[in-house]
C-alpha cells in the first residue's frame, strides 16, 4: 500500500510542475501588466515598481527565483494588494470556498442519492425516466447558465431569495450552493441509480425480500449500503472539482472565496496572485484524485490484498 | 424566516422514520442546512444597534489594497485611510476650502512660494507621540523616493526639486523644498505658487506616517511589510484600526489622541467591501448599512419617486469623455471630429441611458471647479454636423471608411458606445462599429494611442481646473490623442501658474480649454454624479463636489427609520 501511495505521489509532481511552468509563461505572454492604470503612471515609478517585486530581472531568472520561493512554500506578496502575501490571501479566501464546496456537495448528494435510488426501484417506468432526463439536463446545464436562471426566477421574479453575497443576508447561501450542486446531483443520481440497480439484483436482496421485510428496509438497510460504492468513489474527484469549479458560481454570486480571487487577479494580471492559484487549485486536483485512488484502490478486496502482498 | 420551511420539513420527515442506518448523518445535515441559511441576521438590525452605540456601518465598494498612505491610489482605501489619519490641512465638508488639521495654521511668503506650515502640538500619533514637523520631511522623503514606488508622487511635484529627486536627477534629499525649522514648524519652497497646494495636503499621498513604526517592519521605502496590520499601525486621524478581516470589514474606532477628540461622536466606523451594487442595496434596505457606496441605476428611479427619500445625487469631479486620435484617419481631420461631437444629443444620452445620474458635459473642466466654468463652445447642431462632414467629404456619409470605438468590457460603457454609434448613423448617415477589450488590454491600446475612437474617464485628485487641462499638455502621459499646441503647453505649464489673481488665472485656464475645444481632440460626453443610499439617521455627511466626507464631523440620531416605502 505504501509503496503504490509513494508512487502515484511521484506520479503527481511532474503534472504539477508543468502547471507551474506553463502557467508562468503564459501569464507573462497577456497584453498588460500589473501596474498599468488609467492614470499614467510616471516611468520611473513604474521601474521602481518593477524592481520592487522582481519584474527587471530577465524572464527566466524570475522563473527560477519564483520556483525557489515555491519550495519553501512561499508564493510570493500580491501585486495587486501590497502588505498581502499570495499564501495568506489564499487561506482567508479557501474557508469560504470550502464552505460553499461542501454545502453544494451536500445538496448534491440528497438530491442525488434520492433520485438516483428513486428511479432504480422501478427501472423503465416514468418513475425512472423523469428523474434521469432531470438528470441528463442538469448535467447539459452549465453552472453559468442555471445561475443566472435560478437568480432570475428566485430572486427577481419571485423575489424570495438573495442573489448576491455570502453571509451578508440571510439566505445568500443557498442560490450559489444549488447552483454548484446541481451538476453533480445529476451525476450523483445516475451514478447510484446504476449502483442500485445491480446490487437490487443481487441473489441477498432476494433472500431479505423472501424474509418478508418491507421493501423499504430491503432498500435502505441492504441494497443502499453496497449501491453507493461507486457514489463514494466519486465523492473525491466531485469536492476537488466543486473547489476548483467554483469560479463562475463565486463570480456570478460575487462571493469572496477563492474562485473569485483567481478571475479577478487575471484581470489585475497580478501575476504572483494567478499562479499561486493555480498551483493551488490543481495540487487540490491531484490531492483528491489520489485519496480517492488510493480509498478505491482499499475498497476493492482484491487491489487490497495485491498490495499488501506486494508490500510485505 | 420564510425560506427555511421547505428544507426543514424534508430533514424532519426523514427523521421521524425509524431504523435509518445513517441517522447522525441526517443530523449533521441539518445543522449544516440551517447554517447555510443563517446569516447575520436575527434581532436587532445594524443600523438601529448602530445608533444606540455609535457605530456606523459604511459600504466601502470594494476591499481596500492596503492602507498605506504611500502605496495605494484608490477611492476606497482613501475613505479608510482619511479615517485613520489627518493631513496638515484638511478640506471642509461642505466648502471644500482647507480648514486646521494637524497644521493649526499656515503663512505664505516669498509671493506665495514659500509656505510655513505651524503643527498644532496637540497633534498626537495613535502612541500618544507627538507628531513632528521631521515627521513630515521623513515622510515626503519616503513618497519621493524613487526605490518606493509611490503611483501619486507627483502630488508633491510642486515643491522645489521633488520631481528631480524623484527621477534620480538628485540624489540629496536636503536639496527638496521642505524643511523641519523646528519641532512644530514646517517650511515648504514650491517652485511657483500653487494656489490648491494647502488642498494637496488633504490628499493620503501627502500624508505624514510614523517613521519608527516603519523602520520596525523594514526599510523606509519597503512597500510590503506588515505596519499597517491591527496593532502594528500608528496613525494620527480621528480613529485607529482595531480590525482588518480580509473581505468582510474593517473596524476602525475613536482614538483617544487626537487633538479634535471632543469633536467626533461615533465610536466606531465598520467598512464593508461592498463591491456588488445589487447586494449593497439589498443591505441597506434590510438596515445592515447606514450608507452605501452607489445606487444600482435601475432602482434609481424608484427611489426618487420615494417621499423623504434616502438617495442623495450631487455632481462628481469627473468627465466622461471619448478620446479621438488627430493622427488616425478619418478623425484626423477636425471637421470630422466635430461633426462627431456635435451629433450626440447628450440630454438624450443622460436621459435614457443613464437615468438622470449625469450631467451633460461639453468641455473637459466640470463646471464650478472651485468656481470655474468651462466655456462652452458648441451645442448638439445636428445640421450644423452634417454641414462640416460634407465640407470634409463626406456628403451624407457618402465615402465614409468607417471609424470603431474602443471601450473597456463593461455593460455600462457598452450601453452608451450602442447609443452613439445610432447617434452617429441616423445624424450623418456614417457606419460606426463598436469593440470592446478586457480592461489591461484597452489600457495598452489607450496608451499606445492604437485606436480611433476610445471611451476614457477622468476623476480629478483636487479641485482645480489644472488637474484636467494639464492631461493635454504635448506628449502628457494621459493626453492619449496626439494632440499637440505650444501656445497651449505654454498656457498651462507657464503662464497659468504665475498668475496672481484667481480671476486672471481663470481667465487663462479658459483660453486654453477654448483652444482645446477648436481641435477637439476629445467629445466630452457627462459630468459624472456621486450617488448614495443615506440613512435617516446619519447627520454630517454633505455632498460635495470631491464626494469626500469627514467622519470626524458624522453623527447618528437613533429613533429615525426608513422611508414606509422600503420598510
Amino acid at each position: 500500500m505504501l509503496r503504490f501511495m509513494l508512487i502515484r505521489i511521484l506520479q503527481a509532481l511532474p503534472v504539477i510542475f508543468v502547471v507551474i511552468t506553463a502557467t508562468f509563461f503564459l501569464v507573462r505572454s497577456a497584453p498588460g501588466g500589473p501596474f498599468d492604470q488609467e492614470k499614467v503612471v510616471i516611468p520611473e515609478v513604474k521601474k521602481a515598481l518593477e524592481a520592487q517585486y522582481r519584474l527587471d530581472l530577465p524572464l527566466h531568472e524570475q522563473y527560477f527565483a519564483y520556483l525557489g520561493d515555491l519550495a519553501q512554500g512561499d508564493l510570493g506578496p500580491s501585486f495587486k494588494y501590497p502588505g498581502r502575501s499570495v499564501n495568506e490571501i489564499l487561506f482567508s479566501g479557501l474557508p469560504v470556498t470550502a464552505e460553499l464546496g461542501l454545502y453544494a456537495l451536500i445538496i448534491a448528494l440528497v438530491i442525488g442519492v434520492t433520485a438516483g435510488v428513486f428511479a432504480s426501484l422501478k427501472p423503465n417506468t416514468v418513475q425512472d425516466y423523469v428523474p434521469m432526463s432531470l438528470a441528463m439536463i442538469g448535467i447539459c446545464m452549465p453552472s453559468f447558465l442555471l445561475g443566472p436562471l435560478l437568480v432570475l426566477v428566485f430572486g427577481i421574479w419571485l423575489d424570495w431569495l438573495p442573489i448576491t453575497g455570502w453571509g451578508d443576508i440571510p439566505g445568500d447561501k443557498i442560490l450559489p450552493a444549488v447552483t454548484l450542486g446541481s451538476a453533480y446531483a445529476a451525476y450523483i443520481a445516475r451514478l447510484s441509480r446504476a449502483g442500485m440497480l445491480e446490487i437490487l439484483s443481487q441473489d441477498y436482496i432476494r433472500t431479505a425480500r423472501a424474509k418478508g421485510l418491507p421493501e423499504w428496509r430491503v432498500v435502505t438497510q441492504h441494497a443502499l449500503r453496497g449501491g453507493l460504492i461507486p457514489v463514494i468513489a466519486f465523492l473525491g474527484p466531485a469536492f476537488a472539482g466543486l473547489l476548483a469549479g467554483s469560479f463562475v458560481v463565486e463570480t456570478i454570486f460575487q462571493i469572496p472565496g477563492l474562485g473569485r480571487f483567481y478571475v479577478q487577479a487575471a484581470f489585475n494580471r497580478d501575476y504572483t496572485m494567478i499562479l499561486g492559484t493555480t498551483v493551488f487549485l490543481s495540487s487540490l486536483i491531484v490531492f483528491f484524485n489520489l485519496v480517492s485512488d488510493i480509498i478505491a484502490a482499499w475498497l476493492n478486496p482484491r487491489l487490497r490484498h495485491q498490495f499488501q502482498g506486494g508490500s510485505s | 424566516m420564510k425560506l427555511s420551511s421547505p428544507f426543514r420539513a424534508g430533514t424532519r420527515s426523514r427523521c421521524n422514520e425509524p431504523l435509518i442506518p445513517s441517522r447522525p448523518f441526517l443530523t449533521v445535515l441539518s445543522v449544516l442546512f440551517s447554517l447555510m441559511l443563517s446569516g447575520c441576521g436575527g434581532g436587532e438590525s445594524n443600523v438601529v444597534s448602530g445608533n444606540r452605540d455609535g457605530v456606523l456601518h459604511y459600504g466601502n465598494g470594494a476591499e481596500p489594497q492596503g492602507l498605506d498612505p504611500h502605496v495605494v491610489t484608490g477611492v476606497p482605501e482613501n475613505h479608510i485611510i482619511r479615517a485613520l489619519f489627518e493631513g496638515l490641512a484638511v478640506k471642509n465638508p461642505i466648502t471644500l476650502e482647507p480648514e486646521p488639521g494637524v497644521a493649526e495654521r499656515w503663512e505664505f511668503s516669498d509671493g506665495g512660494r514659500v509656505i510655513t506650515f505651524y503643527l498644532n502640538p496637540e497633534a498626537k500619533w495613535s502612541n500618544g507621540e507627538q507628531v513632528t514637523a521631521g515627521d513630515y520631511v521623513w515622510s515626503w522623503h519616503r513618497a519621493l523616493h524613487p526605490n518606493t514606488g509611490n503611483e501619486y508622487s507627483y502630488m508633491l511635484f510642486p515643491v522645489v526639486n521633488a520631481e528631480a529627486y524623484l527621477k534620480g536627477k538628485i540624489s540629496d534629499f536636503n536639496e527638496v523644498g521642505v524643511k523641519a525649522l523646528d519641532n512644530t514648524t514646517l517650511q515648504v519652497t514650491l517652485n511657483a505658487p500653487t494656489p490648491y497646494f494647502i488642498q494637496l495636503m488633504d490628499h493620503y499621498s501627502t500624508f505624514a506616517v510614523h517613521p519608527e513604526t516603519l523602520l520596525q517592519f523594514g526599510e523606509m521605502t519597503d512597500r510590503y511589510t506588515p505596519w499597517t496590520r491591527v496593532n502594528n499601525i500608528v496613525s494620527n486621524g480621528a480613529f485607529k484600526l482595531t480590525e482588518w478581516s480580509l473581505n468582510r470589514r474593517i473596524i476602525v474606532e475613536k482614538s483617544d489622541h487626537y487633538w479634535d477628540r471632543d469633536k467626533v461622536s461615533l465610536n466606531q466606523v465598520i467598512f464593508y467591501p461592498t463591491e456588488n451594487v445589487v447586494s449593497e442595496e439589498r443591505m441597506f434596505r434590510a438596515e445592515q448599512l447606514h450608507y452605501t457606496q452607489v445606487a444600482p441605476l435601475d432602482k434609481i428611479p424608484l427611489y426618487r419617486e420615494m417621499l423623504d427619500s434616502p438617495y442623495v445625487q450631487a455632481p462628481y469631479l469627473g468627465t466622461y469623455y471619448y478620446l479621438l486620435n488627430t493622427q488616425r484617419p478619418p478623425v484626423d481631420d477636425v471637421r470630422v471630429r466635430k461633426a462627431l461631437a456635435m451629433s450626440v444629443d447628450r440630454d438624450k444620452l443622460v436621459r435614457s441611458v443613464l437615468q438622470n445620474t449625469a450631467v451633460p458635459a461639453y468641455s473637459i473642466t466640470p463646471p464650478d471647479t472651485l468656481g470655474y466654468f468651462p466655456p462652452k463652445l458648441f451645442d448638439y447642431n445636428p445640421d450644423e454636423a452634417r454641414r462640416l462632414l460634407a465640407e470634409a467629404g463626406y456628403p451624407n456619409g457618402e465615402g465614409w471608411p468607417g471609424v470603431e470605438i474602443l471601450y473597456n468590457t463593461q455593460e455600462a460603457h457598452r450601453k452608451i458606445a450602442v447609443a452613439i454609434q445610432q447617434m452617429w448613423k441616423s445624424e450623418l448617415g456614417i457606419d460606426v462599429t463598436i469593440s470592446n477589450q478586457e480592461w489591461k488590454v484597452y489600457l495598452d491600446a489607450v496608451t499606445q494611442i492604437d485606436f480611433q475612437v476610445a471611451r476614457r474617464g477622468w476623476i480629478g485628485d483636487y479641485v482645480d481646473a489644472n488637474n484636467f487641462l494639464d492631461m493635454f499638455i504635448t506628449g502628457g502621459g494621459n493626453n492619449n490623442t496626439h494632440y499637440a499646441d505650444p501656445v497651449y503647453d505654454d498656457l498651462i505649464l507657464y503662464k497659468a501658474p504665475k498668475a496672481v489673481t484667481r480671476e486672471e488665472r481663470y481667465a487663462l485656464f479658459t483660453q486654453a480649454e477654448t483652444m482645446l475645444m477648436e481641435e477637439m481632440p476629445i467629445i466630452p460626453l457627462y459630468t459624472y454624479t456621486s450617488k448614495h443610499l443615506i440613512h435617516p439617521s446619519v447627520e454630517g455627511m454633505h455632498a460635495n463636489l470631491m464626494d469626500s466626507l469627514n467622519l470626524k464631523y458624522v453623527k447618528l440620531v437613533p429613533g429615525r427609520t426608513l422611508p414606509e416605502a422600503l420598510r
